[in-house]
């Protein structure tokens, strides 16, 4: 499973499982992107490649939600598939999609901002598990 | 649910969580609700409201309002006063999206004048208002640009064509609060500011063409002193903040905050209540960087009213200042506000926290003018787009209880997922339309989420306020149309 989608009154609750810390971050993404757009609909037309480091492995989370969706408001993109690596708290990431269009995809709830509210990250028997709650 | 024991009564619809509940609580906390809502109440509202009272320099009582759920550190429908030298800002407490506010339009329309045409004007509105996810900005500007609506909101406006001289007299704070700058705000704010300003968003956010219809009307002098006299009347409202502007201000000071904590020697139960002491350099930047998002998003509703006037004039082929469409009032309800009151019989200057929450001052306040100053300031409260909404004003009790705060909407009682699971967006879209409701929306699941059964009985949440004394009801509203992102 990549993630589970738990309740929350205000706006939905994610907890995302990874094997690696790769895998991790691209279900995270994966999970924002789902909230936002059938990710089926979306025609690969563009790539991405993006940078981050932070402090820690939590904080690089933090900062790669904020990343994705500060880049779909500023540019108006919109993903659907992920290349991730991440080594010493330092992520590269090519992130394959499309300009927004309503007429070709099919758009779902915005993401607006990721919270600090329950979020975490750690390491579980089978890799790793984070929590995750967007504000809509 | 369980309401937590030792909560006692205070009044009908009052009820107190005193200090002793909590370890680490500085003053109590009270719950603004009847009997029937604090039964229902969300679990997390209590523990979240009790957290807030535990913020340093809070002062009197950490507040929650009939509406309250459960939200990220402080409770959507909290209300917090901080002593302007002991005390924290928290962007946690102010909400993501700041300046999410509620306006009102009236027009001389009549129902009968609108419903033959509610299809073509709700389309017309939609293309001229986008909403959901992606909008393209409907006014581009540039950076400089933007610093200037950070510090003259609605007055920018008003210089640049996009709003009438009366519109100025009909907002809080004539749509522009004194404090606010750009070079407190990131560059990134201002991308998304850019791309974003004159849109709608989505979630919770809408436009809605509303009716008030016969026997809608509780305080007729009030209605008719604000341009609501005629049964069967169209009405406008606007339900919108400052967009990615004001969600990446907070995120870049929650970061800040989180970072800060330690410095300032704060320690909090959640990291959500991130915060830094209001008088040092982060709380200072933010106060001013958050007044700016406040700024930009009543030029936003600004822009969105344009853009409305626009459309009816499209579709009725009449100028909108013969359909005179003067604005009601323009309300925050995710704010911080410095202002005044007295606190065990002395005047004090104290910094409020309004999350979900609107101001509600009553008569005669200094800050008010006209109407307003006369029969209290207008109290937007807008309901679910199935439900209708409600006009009320504040009242001199709100001033002297909840540091002049009352309620903002009928308030979530409902996951999204749930929401989902069991209505159908295109079902609800079709059986609104049978019911006279004519939606637009960008997303169906979107629609599906806010279905009317996902909120609380707006009645009674608007009965609990009037019992409680801190707001009085004017009018209410019934849909008609409505955008949705």
């Amino acid at each position: 499973m990549k993630y589970k989608t738990l309740d929350h009154t205000a706006d939905v609750m994610f907890e995302v499982y990874g094997k690696t810390l790769n895998e991790l971050f691209k279900n995270a993404a994966i999970a924002i992107f789902d909230t936002m757009v059938k990710r089926s609909t979306i025609k690969v037309k563009l790539k991405k490649e993006i940078e981050l480091e932070s402090n820690n492995i939590e904080q690089l989370l933090f900062d790669f939600i904020e990343e994705l969706i500060y880049i779909k408001d500023a540019e108006y993109l919109i993903f659907k598939n992920f290349k991730i690596k991440i080594k010493d708290n330092r992520l590269t990431a090519v992130l394959e999609g499309d300009k927004i269009n309503p007429k070709k995809q099919i758009l779902l709830t915005d993401v607006k901002a990721i919270t600090l509210h329950k979020f975490s990250l750690k390491k579980s028997k089978q890799g790793y598990k984070a929590v995750i709650i967007p504000d809509l | 649910m369980a309401v937590p024991k030792g909560i006692k009564q205070v009044e009908e619809a009052v009820w107190e969580i005193p200090a002793s509940f909590k370890k680490g609580m500085n003053v109590p906390a009270r719950i603004y609700a009847t009997k029937k809502l604090l039964d229902a109440m969300d679990d997390g509202v209590f523990e979240q409201v009790t957290n807030v009272a535990c913020l340093p320099g809070i002062v009197s009582y950490a507040i929650a309002m009939p509406d309250a759920h459960f939200g990220y550190g402080f409770p959507v429908g909290g209300v917090a006063a901080m002593d302007l030298k002991e005390g924290v800002i928290s962007p946690g407490g102010l909400g993501f999206d700041l300046n999410c506010g509620m306006r009102v339009l009236t027009t001389n329309l009549k129902l009968n004048d609108v419903k033959p045409k509610i299809k073509e004007l709700v389309n017309e509105l939609y293309m001229l208002v986008p909403p959901g996810v992606g909008a393209r900005a409907s006014l581009k500007v540039t950076n400089s640009q933007l610093d200037e609506i950070s510090v003259k909101g609605v007055k920018w406006c008003h210089e640049n064509g996009y709003a009438w001289k009366e519109d100025l007299q009909k907002i809080e704070e004539h749509g522009a609060i004194a404090g606010g700058d750009g070079s407190k705000i990131s560059e990134k704010a201002k991308e998304r500011g850019r791309s974003q300003l004159g849109t709608l968003g989505s979630g919770n956010h809408y436009l809605e063409v509303q009716f008030v219809s016969a026997g809608q009307v509780y305080d007729e002098s009030i209605a008719s002193a604000f341009g609501i006299h005629d049964k069967d009347q169209i009405c406008i409202m606007v339900h919108c903040g400052s967009r990615g502007f004001g969600h990446q201000i907070a995120t870049d000071y929650l970061k800040l905050f989180d970072n800060a904590m330690q410095k300032h020697n704060i320690k909090i139960s959640d990291r959500e209540l991130s915060c830094a002491p209001y008088q040092s350099e982060e709380g200072q930047n933010y106060y001013k960087a958050m007044i700016g998002a406040a700024n930009f998003a009543f030029a936003n509703r600004q822009l969105i009213t344009y853009h409305i006037r626009e459309a009816f004039k499209r579709v009725f082929h009449k100028n909108p200042e013969d359909m005179e469409m003067q604005i009601v009032y323009d309300i925050a309800h995710n704010i911080g506000k410095i202002e005044k009151y007295k606190v065990n019989g002395k005047l004090r200057k104290l910094l409020i926290h309004r999350k979900g929450a609107t101001r509600a001052f009553g008569p005669g306040n200094e800050e008010l003018w006209g109407a307003y100053k006369k029969f209290g300031q207008p109290v937007i409260v807008g309901g679910s787009m199935e439900t209708g909404s409600y006009l009320l004003v504040g009242t001199k009790k709100a001033e002297e209880e909840t540091f002049g705060s009352t309620l903002h909407g009928s308030g979530r009682t409902m996951s999204r997922t749930q929401a989902k699971k069991m209505v159908r967006g295109d079902k609800l879209q079709k059986d609104m339309e049978a019911r006279g409701i004519y939606v637009k929306a960008a997303s169906m699941a979107g629609l599906a989420e806010e279905s009317g059964i996902s909120y609380k009985d707006i009645n009674e949440v608007v009965e609990a306020v009037e019992k409680a004394g801190i707001s009085k009801p004017v009018c209410s509203f019934k849909p008609l149309g409505n955008i949705k992102g």
